[in-house]
């Protein structure tokens, strides 16, 4: 009997003795947590998508509470709203909060480039670009399986004629089908970034024409072409910089391929 | 030196506590999908199982064992081990902030993980010193490591195919730990031939 209770009192006795530890250490080593962070946190969407850059809307709240100099319209989901709520918990400015959506960088659908394989295997794009990069005859263009469609919370992407095509009404620009692309084709542009390189193919223009009607052949026409310089060329492909471009829409018209246009 | 060698390469390969001993099979399979998850778990585990041992093996050796409370063993380490995990926790919040935002999530999943209660109790069990307990542990948390990354391998390439309705989920990943588990019996004898 004396023995079992030697070992209650000696087990209690080390409990008591962590207990007393741990809330020592609690007490003393307690990090203060900014109250505003759960307020900001309110504000987002609670999407936990990663739109903004950080580990969800919790990695969101904290820094933006902690940087004072980190844009309040980083989160695209939430869009205005959220950026005015957050103003409001932390006294700035919001700032103008430009909505953002997915663009697929290929015109490529089903009568502008063909297959060079008939793919019967497991339907998704990843799949489908393990086989020797898909059954398109492009090898960088849309496979147009539909992962991306899949993928979108929001409904917003539907297959076209083998062609993924973004509802922008419905984007909220989270980013998910990026990430998903085995292609990696889709990108998140402001939707104030009106002129667009619709083709990804970085192949000389030889090679290009001979798999896709609409691909970009590289042959720098538009570069050349713009009034305002605002195009290079890279790896045989246009790239536009936006902080120069009017959307005077030069390139668009001049472009061979047609794979430059201009939208809105 | 040779010996120690020796407890580490056995904690390791032979005496794998996930693969050969199914200790700590939760965080196995749950934390597994993702390579970088399954990292900062791990060394969240070797960081753990270290400081474990440091505390534990003197505790038996020092205060249990004279006293003849030897039977009170799994009790007082759970209690010593979780509140040791927690006092970390703490810890790391407010002096090392950025080993916390990297095992800071890990740390309350192990705080009660049967794989560190293992180590401390086979610490004992084979009446190691304490610095071959130390050398175990950390073999014990480096063999954690290398399974979780193999698995997490084996995973993220099964994420990519189409089993049979009545497989998918856990009953496949099962059966694949079983032939990650199967393929890690070709180490015992090795080290006893390398080192014996």
């Amino acid at each position: 009997m004396g023995f079992s209770i030697i070992g209650i009192v000696a087990v209690t006795v080390i409990g008591i003795i962590c207990a007393i530890v741990l809330v020592i250490a609690a007490k003393f080593m307690s990090v203060p947590v900014d109250e505003r962070i759960p307020a900001v946190r309110e504000c987002l969407p609670g999407a936990n998508c990663g739109a903004c850059g950080f580990a969800g809307c919790n990695g969101y709240a904290e820094a933006v509470v902690n940087d004072e100099t980190l844009p309040l319209t980083l989160c695209t989901p939430g869009g205005a709203a959220a950026a005015a709520g957050i103003a409001g918990v932390l006294g700035r400015e919001a700032g103008e909060s430009v909505k953002k959506v997915a663009v697929i960088n290929c015109m490529g659908d089903c009568n502008k480039t063909k297959n060079k394989s008939d793919y019967k295997g497991i339907q998704t794009c990843t799949a489908a670009n393990l086989l020797f990069g898909g059954p398109a005859s492009c090898a960088y263009g849309c496979i147009g399986l539909g992962e991306c469609a899949e993928a979108c919370p929001e409904n917003a992407i539907c297959i076209v004629d083998g062609l993924a095509r973004v509802d922008t009404r419905l984007c909220v620009g989270c980013g998910i089908c990026s990430k998903v692309c085995p292609k990696h084709i889709i990108t998140i542009q402001p939707v104030t970034d009106k002129v667009k390189v619709l083709c990804s193919n970085k192949d000389k223009g030889a090679t290009v024409k001979k798999t896709c009607s609409t691909g970009c052949m590289g042959c720098g026409v538009c570069s050349k072409m713009c009034p305002e310089s605002a195009i290079t060329m890279t790896d045989n492909k246009p790239v536009i910089d936006y902080s120069k471009c009017t959307s005077c829409g030069t390139c668009a018209q001049k472009c061979p391929a047609k794979c430059i246009v201009v939208e809105g | 030196m040779k010996l120690l060698i020796a407890i580490i390469l056995t904690a390791c390969f032979v005496n794998n506590y996930v693969l050969q001993q199914f200790l700590g099979i939760c965080p196995f399979l749950g934390v597994s999908k993702k390579v970088d998850q399954a990292t900062g778990m791990s060394l969240a585990v070797i960081f753990v199982m270290l400081v474990a041992t440091a505390v534990t093996w003197p505790l038996q050796m020092m205060l249990l064992n004279p006293n003849g409370l030897g039977y009170l063993q799994t009790i007082v380490f759970i209690l010593v081990i979780a509140s040791l995990v927690q006092l970390i926790e703490i810890f790391l919040k407010k002096y090392i902030p950025a080993l916390h935002a990297s095992l800071g999530v890990y740390l309350p999943l192990i705080t009660t993980n049967c794989a560190v209660l293992g180590v401390c109790i086979s610490n004992i069990d084979s009446e190691f010193t304490f610095v071959q307990a130390l050398f175990n542990a950390f073999g014990s948390g480096l063999g954690f490591l290398i399974a979780m990354l193999l698995f997490a391998g084996v995973r993220q390439q099964m994420e990519d195919c189409d089993p049979p309705e009545c497989f998918k989920g856990l009953p496949v990943t099962l059966i694949a730990a079983s032939i990650v588990s199967l393929s890690f019996f070709g180490f015992s004898g090795v080290i006893e031939s390398i080192f014996g």
